[in-house]
């Protein structure tokens, strides 16, 4: 059962066109504030960072903190040049990396 | 009156008029007009009754949380289990077509089984004759998906109910445990969801109590959440014991809410508190 992230990006866009990109991750993002029934604090597990680029190039980050709630949605806008791939990677606080890409194409 | 107080008696008809404000959001609410002899004269979804922000994040088919939930399901609706060597697609096809209006008629009386059946019932149902697989425990995320799944294929469309015929008796049972006050806090459904929705419990809202969103993600969970489990967790509020998830006591309330919301549009996955 794999969790893909969802992400919504125009399939192409004109060169120099400002588009709008969305994602949304599932993800428990434990804050490691809440107790459970026993009282035992249950260990924070959050997505502590989002990385997008595109081509290579960076085009966004953030930090995430354990302020946010389950299933982060992340959108952010970003200048189209020229056709390609964007990479988006959220950073698990141990380490594991989930990855996705969209390609976008240039309107003719 | 000394000019001192003059800011007082500004400041307190300033906040009664703000305060009017937000009840009066009421005027604004787009319900559908009940059929006759219903019980309600508008029924409205709790769509409604939320925010616009949560409204928003419903609407947004990518920002709905719901949907990680849905395509979890479209896979395991492809998965082969059980000794039959068969997936949900093997009998059904593609859901979008063979799953349509499937959810928006639900709980559906079974001849053999001489009872109405459920949505999570009869995935389990077909699971364990058909498929030959371990049904789905109620509550775990496999379960909660798929009704997520197959109800989605049915949004848009209006909930109906059968509440005739071998239904009548259930349909009498629930109408009889929504009107019936349990608990330490001897509240009944009809105490909030008939008598005062639309006016505050102290911080929450209170909507009529209508079913057609569910399962519904729920930000206080922050998953999607079955229907059984919120009106077992109503029964918890009210310090009641509750009635089993899946029992013969919910089924019959499930008709009946199904009733209540007739003519709602299916919202699932909804948004909801």
């Amino acid at each position: 059962m794999a969790d893909r992230p969802r992400i919504k990006l125009p399939k192409e866009a004109s060169k120099g066109e400002i588009i709008q990109v969305k994602t949304l991750v599932s993800h428990v993002m434990e804050s490691g504030q809440r107790k459970d029934a026993q009282g035992k604090t249950v260990p924070r597990k959050i997505i502590n960072r989002f990385a997008c680029e595109f081509n290579g190039k960076p085009v966004f980050a953030c930090a995430l903190e354990p302020a946010i709630s389950a299933n982060p949605y992340i959108q952010f806008n970003a200048r189209i040049e020229e056709e390609g791939t964007f990479k988006f990677a959220w950073t698990d606080d141990d380490g594991a990396v989930i990855t996705a890409e969209e390609k976008i194409a240039l309107k003719a | 009156m000394q000019s001192r107080y003059i800011g007082l008696v500004v400041a307190v008809t300033a906040a009664v008029l703000s305060g009017a404000g937000a009840s009066g959001q009421e005027a604004e609410r787009k319900g559908i007009p009940a059929p006759p002899g219903h019980v309600f004269k508008t029924i409205f979804s709790g769509y409604e009754f939320r925010t616009k922000e949560t409204r928003a994040l419903q609407d947004d088919d990518l920002e709905n949380p719901g949907f990680l939930a849905i395509e979890r399901a479209a896979d395991l609706w492809a998965k082969v289990e059980g000794s039959e060597g068969k997936s949900c697609a093997s009998c059904h096809g593609e859901a979008e077509k063979s799953m349509k209006g499937v959810g928006a008629a639900m709980p559906k009386w079974d001849d053999k089984l001489d009872r109405p059946v459920n949505l999570e019932q009869r995935i389990n149902l077909c699971r364990s004759e058909h498929m030959k697989a371990e049904p789905w425990a109620f509550k775990s995320q496999q379960l909660t998906d798929m009704t997520t799944f197959v109800r989605n294929q049915s949004r848009g469309m209006p909930v109906t109910i059968r509440t005739d015929g071998p239904m009548s008796p259930w349909f009498d049972k629930g109408k009889a445990i929504y009107y019936t006050r349990y608990g330490q806090l001897d509240l009944a459904c009809a105490s909030c969801h008939e008598k005062k929705f639309g006016k505050f419990m102290r911080a929450d809202l209170l909507s009529q109590g209508q079913s057609n969103g569910f399962p519904t993600y729920r930000l206080r969970d922050q998953r999607v959440i079955p229907l059984h489990e919120r009106i077992e967790g109503c029964m918890f509020d009210i310090r009641a014991q509750p009635f089993k998830p899946l029992s013969d006591e919910f089924l019959a309330l499930e008709v009946y809410l199904a009733w209540r919301g007739i003519g709602l549009p299916v919202e699932t996955p909804s948004v909801r508190n």
